[in-house]
């Protein structure tokens, strides 16, 4: 009787963190091998067949096609330089500049990696579209209401993941955070 | 007290086994991966303009808004396919997916040399009695091989301003891919 219970209690205790930590890796992600700069976290290696077992696992779930090594590579961002999670309700500047590519796009998506929903239809910035600073840098304030200058809607989604994704570029599978990839600062302004 | 421990130490590293194995698996039994998105949505070795992306959903999610995207379901089984792909004004690539959804291969619009990417898919085999009887010519073709008989060739064109998409859908629009029996 208690060599049954004693089993019972190993495949409960099995089942329930061997599929528990399956779930929290494949929905949540985990960054293995990735570059991490500031808020931002690329994955140079998805876009290869030497993808790691996780990342593999997660895009078979997500259904994504991940950005080939020869096209690009996408960097993303859930939260803001200090931490917090990117909330569509308030003002968020994203400013500086990024790593060299042929040109960059920048995106804001929900949880399920659908385009936000905001009254103008606009869903996403090019780096040839942009207004800059005279010194190259730029600015550009993710916010539910039009901003003069850069503006990216974000509706009223209560939680966003901004990617920005760069074309044609030497970032890549040897990159390391560092002088040759700066990308730009994140920072949280006005909030409801 | 000690026999209880030892059966939970025992669950929590079965547990481990148990994660392992899921994460290897799981890609082989996912039935909504990219390619089961596109299966219902797209025909056999032809080129289908993918709809761009709307908040409320996707072909396949994360799609870049600034681009037009067309993808060709390939199946080598019986011949190698030819690719012909109009290149857009900003910029145009072609990335290769295995049945998977691994990209094993992507190039840009840097490697054409006209304003068309011209290429021939083929798996290992059909390459190699490709080579024996077209030496000549093999310089100035462009091969990829597939790893697989089954994958997804994706083409996205950018553009550059939101009033660029509707030309730059018309150029994807006209993208080939269709199989090229090999002549004997």
């Amino acid at each position: 009787m208690r060599f049954l219970l004693g089993l019972l209690l190993t495949l409960a205790i099995a089942t329930f963190t061997g599929l528990g930590a399956t779930w929290y890796a494949t929905v949540h992600g985990l960054a293995l091998g990735g570059v991490t700069i500031g808020a931002w976290t690329a994955q140079p290696k998805n876009g290869t067949l030497g993808i790691d077992p996780y990342a593999r696992a997660m895009i078979a779930r997500s259904g994504e096609l991940p950005l080939g090594s020869g096209d690009g590579v996408a960097f993303s961002a859930g939260s803001d330089d200090s931490g917090q999670p990117l909330d569509g309700r308030c003002d968020v500047t994203i400013s500086g500049v990024t790593p060299q590519a042929r040109f960059w796009t920048i995106t804001a998506y929900d949880r399920r990696g659908n385009v936000l929903a905001n009254p103008v239809g606009r869903h996403g910035l090019t780096s040839m579209e942009l207004f800059r600073n005279e010194d190259g840098s730029f600015t550009i304030t993710a916010a539910p209401r039009a901003r003069p200058g850069n503006w990216l809607p974000t509706g009223e989604a209560q939680h966003y993941t901004l990617v920005l994704r760069l074309y044609d570029t030497a970032v890549g599978v040897a990159t390391r955070a560092g002088r040759e990839t700066p990308m730009p600062a994140i920072t949280r302004g006005a909030c409801p | 007290m000690m026999a209880w421990i030892a059966w939970a130490l025992g669950g929590v590293l079965l547990g481990g086994v148990v994660h392992l194995a899921t994460i290897l698996v799981l890609p082989m039994t996912a039935s909504r991966d990219s390619f089961s998105r596109l299966e219902p949505v797209t025909a056999v070795n032809q080129m289908t303009l993918l709809p761009q992306p709307t908040p409320a959903g996707s072909v396949v999610p994360f799609m870049d808004p600034a681009f037009a995207t067309a993808v060709c379901r390939y199946d080598l089984t019986d011949a190698p396919l030819k690719l012909l792909v109009g290149v857009a004004p900003s910029y145009t690539s072609l990335t290769f997916y295995t049945r998977q959804g691994l990209a094993f291969y992507a190039i840009n619009d840097r490697a054409a040399a006209r304003r068309t990417i011209e290429l021939d898919l083929m798996t290992p085999a059909q390459r190699a009695s490709v080579q024996d009887d077209e030496e000549v010519t093999a310089a100035d073709r462009l091969i990829v091989e597939s790893p697989m008989p089954t994958g997804l060739i994706v083409v996205r064109a950018l553009a550059a301003e939101p009033g660029d998409l509707p030309l730059v859908r018309g150029i994807l629009a006209g993208a080939q891919c269709r199989p090229q029996p090999t002549q004997q």
